[in-house]
């Protein structure tokens, strides 16, 4: 395997890894500040994708899209925040997997009632379709580049909000100790709704930003919801930061063993054989770093003990 | 309002009741519904004895239930090819015989929750659920890439296996077979929950601190519970595969371990019958929905909201007069 | 509220169930001499709903459009879970008790069932899986498939391959057991050097590491099996990454339900296929026109099979009483229909013996849709007839 080959693959490594980790921020967020455990953020995900298709296919422009994604994603998590998920904070977690547990098949189902059962279209807008050449003769898309680039802004953004905005600072605070922050006088339940938007608009637009590479279809934002997981996990739940580093290490390993494994196994053993060992190992490799990465941190690479 | 024993008593009679009349009336596939609530409540059982008894909320327990499954979808194809599944060391040969299939899937699912367990029990809360999906994950992969044992078509066993004294293939006998089986395990597990084990356990789950200062091993009592669950769940998938006379690796994908959770939840949490509950209802639901719509998901999705949101405690709980479980 | 909530929850899911109870009872005790009850287990709900839907409404269709009114179908929803499937058709089978079944889409599902079902005397027509276990040693008299072998349209792909003259290819597949009798099949007929061949994850949505390596890898031409969501993925960013060797693959990624999705990244790829919506014959015409009124849709190469198994059964019905099955089978061989997809029999296997064709992704105004191009493998057999004892 050549060297640039290996540069690129670990390119992409970085670039699945960021697309993830627009998934993983909203569901870190939302855990970090309210303690829930959401599953039906892959749902969410499903409809930023599902809005932007629609609107795509009525109006023809992407940035138009990109934004009825995120409005989208952001008035459905605002809507069942208010309905259901506030309900959910103060119960155990054993309750809050359920209630969105049920709220997956509430949103498949209506979307494949609303959309119909066929995988909808969503492009790669024309300014950003085709390959540019990196420095050392790497042809790579760019829009894959620009996933990357909106991925690291929305990061920079985040830290940014948290850090050194007032919301943030309430949001810190929220995290740190509820009571005192309702007895500031800061509206709590509204924070929340806020945040839970705000988690819900990130999954939304990495939905349609994903969507325009993949399949847009019913039941798209689970395999993505289990990773995402798997993310924070390793990250640490609660933790931009380790969102960030999670999805990163995660894609990287995804990525590499996926090209290497049968690879090395093709070194010792028939290429056919080693071609199927090698990717079953592989689709296992990320649950495999993840069990890892626990054994040694019980709460994660930047999670608090 | 019903006192829960009296309700108890009269699920376990409904249960029983329900086949002897769908036999009467001749309605097999009643029957066959009926061995299914049986056995999915039975993985219920198991799981809370862990989830509802220990607070571990494991997401991961299609794991085991998968494990009972290819244990004897794995015995029963190497007797039904007469290939023997092992000659170096020594031989072992298949078999259609259920105690043996049994006591090989309450084995293996023991030793990998034994494994899983010391691994996941290292984290609490959040990462625990977390770890043991991740572990499920990794089981359901390697099922369906690794090709000796069928991937992702899975095995097909023609007959049902054998219990001696018994016609199998009799719908009725093997759900009276299950039936005994679930008694059997509901009586142990009262007992454990009885016991100084079972106090151990939810001490460790109600008051750790307190459970740490009397002396209690909390690692290791959770460890145990965890690995007598995955035995219990590792039965009910044994005999779920051969209800179906098939095993595949859906068994092992998370959605398993969701609707054994379910099961427990609509039931009531940490109620000794509750899975029963809610195995035979949503049983009940997912069979006669699917009659009135394509989208039936989308009304089964809210019930199960609804249960959660304001009937806590499931249906045993709300059924009853208490609103949490003491025994 | 909580007790009372539980009740009303109770009675009303008592109540439903009663009321299903009746109207199936209801259905029942229409029936009279000469009936056939048909019991359709296929996939209705979720993301692989879309096939099971097709072959339901192509079925449908030719039911509707036989006129005959002593055909009953039970459609049943297994939600592309084998297990649900198994239990669906004991249902079918002991409380129905349907004498023919059909309609399951996925080979993980057809072998859950079919044996069991063939084994307890029922007829299963397969309108779309067509496993290699049950083609072989393990064919049955009561099994007949009227979609193909699952090898067959690779098997095809690979003849157009080397026909196109194309030396070096690369292929790739899921890593399961259709995945990896995929290419098998495309191995078989496929005389050139292999420039790589890749397993992929089942359910895998991002394909850049794999397109790095067919753009490495010096190929000539690339062949996949990915069906479903996966093919979307992958065909979208294929087109987006620049490289623009010509690719090869069964019609499952090139499928009506689907192309829309994909959109331009499709156009120009060959694909296999038994049947195409411009094969010209007069049944395929009227199929194409009356699908197109009654649901709105084009139908898909799942809506052909779907229709032919049902006009298959009906044509045995004139020639035979179900209940004389030796009688009925021998019918159901013959295969006296008008296919969609012009001449049609069955081999010694009850497998068909069909022209596969190549097609050609095209666009017709805003619909993407296919059209032939050539014959790839003309009156086509499976290799693993020869092992059936029938």
């Amino acid at each position: 395997m050549s060297t640039i080959l290996l540069i690129e693959q670990l390119l992409n490594g970085l670039q699945f890894g960021v697309m993830l980790f627009l998934m993983a921020a909203g569901l870190t967020l939302i855990f970090g500040v309210m303690g829930l455990i959401n599953l039906a953020h892959g749902s969410l995900y499903m409809v930023g994708a599902f809005a932007a298709a629609g609107v795509a296919g009525l109006t023809g422009s992407f940035a138009l899209a990109l934004i009825a994604s995120l409005a989208a994603a952001a008035m459905f998590g605002a809507l069942i925040e208010l309905t259901v998920i506030r309900r959910l904070y103060k119960r155990d977690h054993l309750d809050q997997v359920l209630a969105t547990f049920a709220l997956i098949l509430v949103f498949s189902e209506g979307t494949r009632w609303a959309f119909g059962s066929f995988p909808l279209f969503l492009n790669i807008p024309d300014m950003l379709s085709g390959t540019v050449m990196l420095p050392g003769g790497i042809e790579y898309s760019l829009y894959r580049l620009t996933i990357i680039g909106i991925g690291l802004l929305v990061a920079a953004g985040l830290f940014l909000l948290i850090s050194k905005t007032r919301v943030g600072m309430r949001i810190r605070a929220g995290e740190n100790d509820r009571e005192m922050i309702s007895a500031l006088g800061v509206d709590i339940s509204v924070l929340y709704t806020l945040v839970f938007a705000l988690g819900a608009a990130l999954a939304g637009l990495s939905g349609a930003l994903v969507g325009a590479i993949q399949s847009v279809e019913v039941g798209m934002g689970e395999p993505v919801l289990i990773l995402a997981f798997v993310v924070i996990v390793i990250g640490g739940i609660g933790s931009i930061k380790g969102a960030l580093a999670g999805a990163i290490l995660v894609g990287v390993t995804d990525t590499m063993g996926r090209t290497l494994l049968p690879v090395i196994f093709g070194s010792f053993m028939d290429p056919s054989a080693a071609t199927s060992v090698g990717s079953a190992l592989a689709s296992m490799l990320i649950y495999i770093l993840m069990a890892g990465v626990l054994v040694f941190k019980p709460t994660g690479l930047f999670g608090e003990a | 309002m019903l006192r829960e024993t009296h309700l108890n008593g009269l699920l376990m009679l409904a249960l029983l009741i329900v086949p002897l009349a769908a036999l009467a009336l001749n309605e097999p596939f009643i029957i066959t519904l009926a061995t299914k609530v049986t056995i999915l409540a039975l993985a219920g059982v198991g799981l809370n004895l862990a989830l509802g008894q220990g607070g571990l909320i494991s997401f991961g327990h299609a794991i085991f239930f998968g494990l009972g499954g290819y244990s004897m979808g794995i015995l029963a194809s190497h007797a039904q090819s007469f290939t023997p599944l092992m000659e170096v060391p020594f031989l072992i040969e298949g078999t259609k015989l259920m105690p043996v299939i049994w006591i090989v899937a309450i084995a293996v699912s023991c030793l990998a929750a034994l494994l899983v367990g010391l691994l996941s029990l290292r984290t609490s809360g959040v990462y625990f659920i977390m770890v043991t999906l991740a572990f499920g994950q990794m089981f359901y992969y390697f099922a369906i890439s690794w090709p000796a044992y069928g991937g992702e078509d899975g095995l097909v066993i023609f007959v049902r296996n054998e219990f001696p004294g018994l016609n199998t293939l009799v719908p009725i006998q093997f759900f009276g077979l299950c039936f005994a089986v679930l008694c059997a395990v509901l009586f142990f597990v009262s007992k454990l929950n009885k016991s100084a084990f079972g106090l151990a356990l939810s001490g460790a789950h109600f008051n750790a601190e307190r459970a740490e200062t009397v002396g209690i091993d909390i690692t290791r009592v959770r460890l145990v519970a965890f690995v007598i669950s995955a035995g219990i769940t590792g039965l009910a998938g044994a005999l779920f595969a051969d209800l179906n006379r098939f095993v595949s690796p859906t068994m092992f994908s998370w959605h398993t371990s969701g609707q054994i959770m379910i099961f427990i939840i609509l039931g009531g949490v940490a109620r000794l019958y509750g899975p029963i509950a809610g195995a035979a209802v949503y049983i009940i639901l997912e069979h006669y929905l699917g009659a009135f719509s394509d989208y039936w998901q989308i009304y089964l999705g809210l019930i199960l909201l609804f249960v959660v949101l304001f009937a806590q405690g499931g249906l045993i709980g709300g059924l009853s007069k208490r609103e949490a479980a003491h025994d | 509220m909580t007790f009372k909530g539980i009740v009303k929850l109770g009675c009303g899911a008592l109540g439903t169930a009663a009321a299903v109870m009746a109207l199936a009872t209801a259905a029942i005790s229409e029936g009279h001499g000469g009936d056939v009850k048909i019991g359709m287990i296929t996939t209705l709900t979720g993301g692989g709903a879309g096939l099971g839907i097709d072959i339901r409404d192509g079925f449908m269709l030719a039911v509707e459009q036989s006129g005959k009114d002593n055909i009953e179908v039970f459609v049943e929803d297994d939600q592309r879970k084998p297990e649900i499937a198994v239990q669906l058709a004991d249902k079918l089978i002991q409380s129905e008790q349907v004498d023919i079944m059909t309609g399951i889409v996925w080979s993980n599902l057809a072998l859950a069932v079919i044996p069991s079902a063939t084994a307890q005397g029922k007829i299963y027509i397969s309108p779309n899986a067509g496993p290699t276990q049950l083609a072989g040693k393990g064919c049955h008299a009561n099994y007949f498939n009227v979609a193909w072998q699952n090898d067959n349209l690779h098997e095809a792909a690979g003849a157009y391959t080397n026909s196109a003259g194309l030396s070096n290819t690369f292929i790739l597949a899921p890593n399961y057991p259709a995945g990896q009798d995929a290419l098998t099949g495309f191995k078989r007929m496929y005389e050139g050097e292999l420039a790589g061949e890749i397993y992929t994850k089942l359910g895998q949505t991002d394909y850049a590491a794999e397109i790095a390596q067919i753009r490495a890898s010096g190929a000539d031409s690339v062949f996949f099996f990915l069906p479903g969501g996966m093919g979307i993925s992958f065909l979208k960013q294929y087109a987006d990454s620049g490289i623009d060797l010509p690719v090869v693959g069964p019609a499952f990624s090139f499928d009506q339900g689907i192309l829309q999705a994909v959109g331009e990244a499709a156009l120009g790829v060959k694909n296999t296929s038994q049947w195409s919506k411009d094969i010209d014959n007069a049944a395929n015409a009227a199929f194409v026109e009356t699908f197109e009124a009654k649901y709105g849709r084009l139908p898909s190469l799942y809506a052909s099979q779907g229709f032919d198994a049902a006009n298959l059964i009906i044509s045995a019905m004139g020639k035979a009483d179900i209940s004389d099955q030796d009688a009925f089978r021998a019918a159901l061989l013959e295969a006296d229909f008008d296919s969609v997809r012009g001449d049609f029999e069955f081999g010694n296997n009850q497998h068909p013996i069909q022209d596969i064709y190549v097609r050609e992704v095209i666009q017709e105004g805003d619909i993407f849709t296919n059209k032939i191009v050539s014959t790839g493998l003309s009156d086509h057999q499976d290799i693993y007839a020869a092992e059936c004892a029938l």
